[in-house]
């Protein structure tokens, strides 16, 4: 693995294009992410850091005309994971993602984590409990639903619907999670726990986040890519992006000034 | 440093400007007491050495106004980056006016004390030149932060050791005068603590310096020599 001033990279985006059609999405992104460190991305509404997220599960392969061009380098390997010969599914097990808004599964608590596993053909019972019970704990909603794996998954609040979606990403043991906004749809009591596990779980993985609350960005992350109309404008450590910023594009927008 | 009025709020931008400006008067006053304790000390004018006495609580209240506004912004608004600067900077530079405040004071004091005895023939024109120094260095100062040149910071920060030379010259000039007249030690004693406060509030007045650079550097240039503060301040010019 690439050993650099951030320590040892996890993965690095290379002159990264994104095309929405002829739209053009991402633009030269080049973004190293640094393993078991947590990696925030901020910008205004639009300004391609979500696009940019899901590039790194191949999410956009779900569409038809998207288009990658340069390179997203997974390590240790050095694998391209944008690589046409690189099976999306595989990817996905290796990095896997929490959204928005929390996205259980029609299904009990225990099989939105199992499903996982399931889909890699794990089928034995003894494993399955074990593994499930592992990132229940991980994601910190073990205690609260021990007793009641069988319920639907619906029935539980918001935040733990959340913690839920975490412990399912948990379950396959990633070595990337990614996060997208994902407490905006949580009261400050649920997005101060959901901070919390994501501080915890760097101890295990690789995390990157998009987020539109600048104070989250800088509670939880070590560093901050900040992002404008499709390009990287500044990448550094989230302690002198908020206190003193080299660009003043990023200084009006952690400041809330007009850009 | 971005400008403070350039705030999608409208509202946050009074707020910054507000403590900003508050802070500027209470440097007007602070400059006043140093001028009016001098002057009540050399002219041996005791109601205007009492006038600055009773004025000190003034400077308290701005510390204490200006601290509580900028608990405010940090609790409703969490600035970042040159905002959260400037409000870090306010709040440091405000003690350092209070304290300038305690040292006029303390001068106005011994202004009552040495106003009972007898004038010596120079007329304490040392402490008069050595004040005046010092006022202006508190002027500029401020006029550094107002305008937020950290030039300026950076020259009136060099000023600290020249206060500093004349500050030893009173000094030795001090220890002769008691030496030669051992009767003279107790008014004597009552100029150098006069002299020592004013040295004082150069220090105060560097430290306010080094809170411009920061705020507008974000470079933090405390206890570092001068030639490596005016080296941090040119660099990325």
């Amino acid at each position: 693995m690439p050993q650099t001033a951030m320590g040892t990279l996890k993965a690095e985006a290379k002159d990264l294009n994104f095309y929405y059609g002829s739209y053009q999405a991402l633009k030269s992104i080049s973004l190293p992410v640094a393993e078991k460190q947590i990696t925030a991305l901020i910008g205004p509404s639009g300004c391609g850091k979500s696009t940019f997220l899901r590039c790194f599960n191949r999410m956009h392969d779900l569409y038809p005309g998207n288009r990658y061009e340069g390179e997203i380098r997974l390590h240790p390997e050095g694998i391209n994971i944008l690589s046409p010969k690189i099976d999306p599914i595989e990817v996905r097990m290796r990095i896997g993602m929490v959204f928005q808004k929390p996205n259980p599964f029609p299904k009990s608590i225990y099989e939105n984590v199992a499903y996982g596993l399931r889909v890699r053909g794990v089928n034995k019972r003894r494993i399955l409990d074990e593994k499930v019970e592992q990132a229940l704990r991980g994601a910190a909603l073990w205690n609260e639903v021990k007793d009641r794996l069988n319920n639907l998954a619906f029935n539980l609040s918001g935040g733990q619907q959340q913690r839920l979606c975490i412990a399912r990403a948990l379950a396959t043991d990633p070595e990337i999670i990614l996060f997208d906004e994902p407490t905006s749809a949580l009261d400050p009591i649920a997005t101060a726990s959901i901070e919390e596990l994501i501080a915890e779980l760097k101890e295990q993985v690789t995390i990157l986040i998009v987020t539109h609350n600048m104070q989250q960005a800088a509670r939880v992350s070590s560093y901050t890519a900040f992002m404008h109309l499709g390009e990287v404008v500044e990448f550094g450590e989230t302690g002198g992006i908020f206190t003193n910023p080299s660009k003043k594009q990023t200084e009006d927008y952690i400041t809330g000034r007009y850009g | 440093m971005e400008p403070l009025d350039t705030h999608i709020s409208r509202q946050y931008n009074v707020e910054l400007e507000n403590v900003r400006s508050l802070v500027l008067q209470m440097g007007g006053l602070v400059e006043q007491q140093i001028e009016q304790g001098i002057n009540a000390l050399v002219q041996g004018n005791v109601p205007l050495a009492e006038a600055v006495i009773v004025t000190d609580y003034k400077v308290n209240n701005f510390e204490v106004t200006i601290d509580e506004e900028c608990n405010q912004i940090i609790a409703r608004r969490q600035p970042a980056a040159g905002d959260l600067r400037l409000v870090l900077a306010v709040i440091k530079t405000i003690t350092d006016l209070e304290r300038i405040g305690d040292e006029a004071e303390k001068i106005a004091r011994m202004a009552v004390r040495l106003a009972g005895e007898e004038r010596p023939k120079n007329n304490y024109m040392e402490i008069h030149a050595l004040g005046t120094h010092v006022r202006q260095m508190v002027h500029d100062a401020l006029d550094a932060y107002a305008r937020m040149d950290t030039e300026a910071a950076v020259r009136v920060a060099q000023e600290d050791l020249k206060i500093d030379q004349e500050y030893e010259g009173v000094m030795r000039q001090m220890i002769t005068f008691m030496m030669e007249d051992p009767r003279t030690i107790t008014r004597v004693l009552n100029v150098i603590w006069a002299a020592r406060a004013l040295e004082r509030i150069g220090d105060h007045a560097r430290n306010i310096c080094e809170y411009v650079i920061y705020l507008v550097k974000g470079k933090d240039v405390r206890h570092i020599s001068l030639e490596q503060m005016e080296k941090e301040v040119r660099e990325g010019n």
